[in-house]
């Protein structure tokens, strides 16, 4: 069943991505504003908001493990922002590449919402320091999943660090009044979303499989010594 | 002569960047597969010592 149900996920995954980048370059109209190089927020934007789910999921499973003790939750816990360390090491690279191409700077330490997204990446990352400073058992996973509970309440205050700069250069593309882009960017940004989401969660299962098989063939090779 | 350097155009920064995240979830997904091989030769090992037991 579990192995069905990743089957699905990969071939849905790979599915998704490849419709995300046909439409991306042969049907998503060229901005009028940015030009060609506006196509990379296809990619930046979906990636930021997957990475914002996968601490936003890590942090559920941390409140589910201080719930219920439950090892499994810490161990999806930890699966998850690692998840979303890697999804934020690639959101500010593709927004570095996209600064250089639309702004001619690499990075722009006076933008808010960069700074912000930038100290999150950097707390997720010492979440790792603090969990393998500390010996395997309880003690571990109470404290990462009171870490990763913390670091969560950053996510609404990257997200909507944009709307409280007086003056910015990154986009706004999303207001109270909608999305501010074409019927079309719209619906390839949604299929763009879609597919990276579904790659988290592909990804997601085979290292949560990878990690448990781990602790199994750990456990085997104690009964057997 | 002197060669001069134009800045790289449009597209080059949209390939660069979307390069850059697929080899970012190859070098992933090949980790991955590295540490799942790795798995499954200690658990083969495992299982013909738990059969040399008994």
């Amino acid at each position: 069943m579990v192995r069905v149900r990743l089957s699905a996920l990969a071939a849905a995954c790979t599915g998704l991505v490849g419709l995300a980048l046909a439409l991306i370059f042969f049907v998503a109209p060229t901005d009028a504003d940015q030009g060609f190089s506006q196509r990379i927020f296809y990619f930046h934007v979906p990636i930021a908001l997957t990475s914002y789910a996968c601490f936003g999921w890590g942090a559920w499973k941390a409140l589910r493990y201080l719930r219920t003790r439950d090892e499994r939750a810490d161990l999806e816990s930890y699966v998850a922002i690692h998840q979303g360390v890697i999804f934020g090491a690639l959101t500010l690279l593709t927004g570095s590449i996209w600064a250089k191409a639309s702004w001619g700077v690499w990075w722009s330490w006076s933008e808010n919402q960069l700074v912000l997204f930038l100290v999150l990446f950097l707390f997720y990352c010492a979440y790792f320091m603090l969990r393998f400073s500390v010996e395997p058992g309880p003690a571990r996973a109470n404290m990462s999943a009171v870490y990763a509970l913390f670091g969560v309440v950053l996510i609404p205050v990257s997200f909507l660090a944009i709307r409280l700069s007086q003056k910015f250069i990154h986009p706004v593309v999303f207001t109270s009044h909608g999305p501010q882009m074409t019927g079309s960017q719209f619906f390839v940004f949604c299929v763009s979303f879609a597919a990276l989401l579904t790659l988290f969660a592909t990804l997601y299962q085979v290292e949560l499989a990878g990690k448990r098989l781990d602790a199994h063939v750990r456990e085997l090779r104690e009964l057997l010594t | 002569m002197i060669a001069s350097s134009s800045p790289p155009s449009e597209w080059q920064y949209v390939a660069a960047a979307y390069l850059v995240v697929f080899v970012f979830v190859l070098a992933w997904v090949a980790l991955i597969a590295a540490k799942l091989g790795r798995l499954q030769k200690q658990l083969g090992e495992l299982v013909e010592k738990a059969r040399a037991r008994g």
